[in-house]
């Protein structure tokens, strides 16, 4: 562990796989709580949407088409459920096992090391995405909005998102000093990916900076991407997407690893 | 050389510029028990975290079963056992489960891991806890489990960090009584520990540290023979009059605020003098002990 400091790339064995094991054996006991949101979110929300706020936008045009307001919403839910799950995973819960519960001190102890630990903590925060958006598309297929076969991409996409999510959340858990800081990048990040990204209203009403500025959130690819695949119309320009955030999710995967070796390796 | 468990030269650790571990060095062999002594912030905590390779060496050089801990720190770590400063069991686990969890960290197959788990609870005196939360256990059965858990893969180096601080007596003793068992295996214990009891009950040899650097190091009875005698004098409110005996003979003595202390090493004809003339009460002689040797190297004052 001690050359890390002059090592720059992380590494990284298929031991990590014992946190995503570890992690899973938590879940064993605790599935119920974590897993209602995802399958009782959208029900309120399409409910709420469909039968409140539809009333008066019923429809809305996409890709130079009208389709209905849940409909355009429906995907976008499952993309802020993919981002929550892994960002929820990676800051609250796994600044617990880190700071409180000393977890992370007791496994560097034995042969995995800090960057299979990290790796292993992002990967179950993809996984969760992925469980999560499983349950929720079962949900949202009860309600007919979901196109096949083309939405069966949409769960290997999830992890991909939980990828980008849970890496950039765990940039976070290296720098916050305590637990309530979490509330800043929250406030400052998540929160408004959540209403500026296309998920409720289509983009091209916002003025021009802030189109540009949301082009830079991955939420707004992951809509994007998400949306597409429920209503099966690929484009091509979708690679884009795709390829930012797969960009972005390497990128803050590595800044993450970088981050906690200057935490805890000290 | 190969010989050594842990071959450490001119050790250092320093923390933005300030030195928690200031050139030390020391040998421990197979099947020893060795021990590090010192008070609070003395850098015990940073010198075994070296060791088990958690925190990198700032400059120095440390082996560990004949490797560089630089290099070889994932094999250094499948062969030791560390229990650390703090519990850091994992609370979302029940007993079993943390056992068997910490097992699969190092490769072991499943069943191996029940059965050793099994076997390890019943070492350490916690089978009829087995399903138990950690938050459900008083600190002496965490502390138990701790090393049970250090002790999952078979370690050929057992690192324990205060193993026994904040445990009743009973506790401690079981853990001494454990640790004795071990150690008569065979297994190579490092120990850092406050007690100095404990530290004349299990280690072979050992080191006495303060502000990062090695104060003595030896085995408990010889470090005691050498630095204060075999007996210690103490008197409560010393009279002038034996002040100045004392000073005048040149006795190896302390003075604390209302207690004076002579080491010697022929305390019952010293003691029948002082107690005969010099003093009518308060006046005791005793068999000196690592305690002694340690606050006279120390020194008394707080460290916090
Ligand atoms: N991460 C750190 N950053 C800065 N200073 C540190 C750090 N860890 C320890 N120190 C300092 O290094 C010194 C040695 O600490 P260490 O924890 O090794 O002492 P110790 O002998 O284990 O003490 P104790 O008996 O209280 O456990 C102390 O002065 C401590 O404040
Ligand atoms: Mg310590």
């Amino acid at each position: 562990m001690a050359v890390r400091e002059t090592n720059w790339l992380p590494d990284i064995s298929p031991r990590f796989l014992r946190i995503l094991q570890r992690n899973s054996q938590v879940l064993r006991r605790t599935w119920k709580v974590n897993f209602l949101p995802p399958v009782l979110e959208p029900v309120l929300y399409l409910l709420a949407f469909g039968a409140g706020l539809g009333l008066l936008v019923r429809e809305i045009s996409y890709q130079g088409k009208p389709v209905s307001y849940v409909a355009y919403i429906a995907p976008a839910l499952i993309a802020i459920n993919i981002m929550y799950n892994a960002f929820f995973e990676n800051t609250f819960a796994s600044y617990v096992r880190m700071y409180y519960q000393k977890t992370y001190d007791a496994i560097m102890a034995t042969p995995l090391n800090l960057d299979e630990i990290i790796t292993g903590e992002i990967v179950w925060g993809a996984v969760k995405s992925l469980i999560a958006t499983i349950l929720m598309m079962a949900v949202i297929s009860f309600f007919r909005l979901l196109v096949y076969p083309q939405a069966i991409l949409i769960v290997p996409l999830a992890f991909l998102g939980g990828l980008a999510f849970g890496s950039v959340a765990m940039c976070f858990t290296a720098l916050v000093p305590q637990i309530e800081v979490f509330n800043f990048p929250i406030f400052l990040f998540i929160t408004p990916m959540f209403l500026f990204s296309g998920t409720f209203f289509p983009l091209d009403t916002l003025p021009k900076w802030a189109q540009v500025l949301a082009q830079v959130l991955p939420l707004t690819h992951l809509v994007a991407l998400v949306r597409a695949l429920a209503m099966g119309k690929l484009q091509v320009q979708l690679l884009l997407s795709l390829l930012y955030l797969a960009v972005f999710s390497a990128a803050t995967f590595f800044l993450a690893i970088k981050l906690m070796r200057r935490r805890l390796i000290i | 050389m190969s010989e050594d468990l842990i071959f450490a030269k001119d050790l250092c650790k320093t923390y933005n510029g300030f030195k928690a571990v200031d050139g030390i060095s020391l040998r421990m062999s197979r099947g020893e028990c060795f021990g590090i002594l010192g008070p609070n912030g003395a850098g015990k905590t940073t010198t075994v975290r070296m060791i088990y390779g958690f925190s990198p060496v700032s400059s120095g050089t440390l082996k560990v079963f004949g490797m560089d801990i630089q290099k070889h720190a994932r094999l250094i770590k499948a062969k030791s056992g560390v229990c650390q400063q703090e519990n850091n069991l994992d609370p979302d686990l029940t007993v079993f489960q943390n056992l068997v969890t910490f097992a699969s960290y190092f490769d072991i197959p499943r069943v191996t891991a029940r059965q050793r788990t099994t076997e390890l609870l019943r070492f350490m005196q916690l089978e009829h806890k087995k399903k138990a939360k950690i938050l459900e256990l008083s600190g002496g059965m965490q502390r138990r489990l701790v090393i049970a858990r250090a002790l999952i893969n078979k370690p050929e180096l057992l690192i324990l960090d205060e193993p026994t601080t904040g445990l009743d007596p009973q506790s401690r003793h079981q853990v001494w009584a454990r640790l004795a068992e071990l150690r008569a295996q065979g297994l190579g214990i490092l120990l850092t520990t406050h007690y100095m009891e404990e530290a004349a009950h299990l280690c072979d040899r050992l080191v006495i540290m303060d502000h990062g650097r090695i104060l003595v190091e030896g085995a408990p009875l010889d470090l005691i023979h050498q630095n204060v005698g075999a007996n210690v004098i103490e008197i409560e409110s010393p009279s002038e009059s034996l002040l100045k005996f004392v000073k005048e003979s040149n006795l190896d003595h302390e003075k604390l605020s209302h207690r004076l202390l002579i080491y010697t090493r022929d305390g019952e004809t010293l003691f029948r003098k002082i107690s005969d003339d010099l003093c009518d009460r308060g006046c005791s002689l005793r068999m000196a002990t690592l305690e002694d040797v340690f606050l006279k190297l120390t020194g008394r004052e707080l460290r916090d």
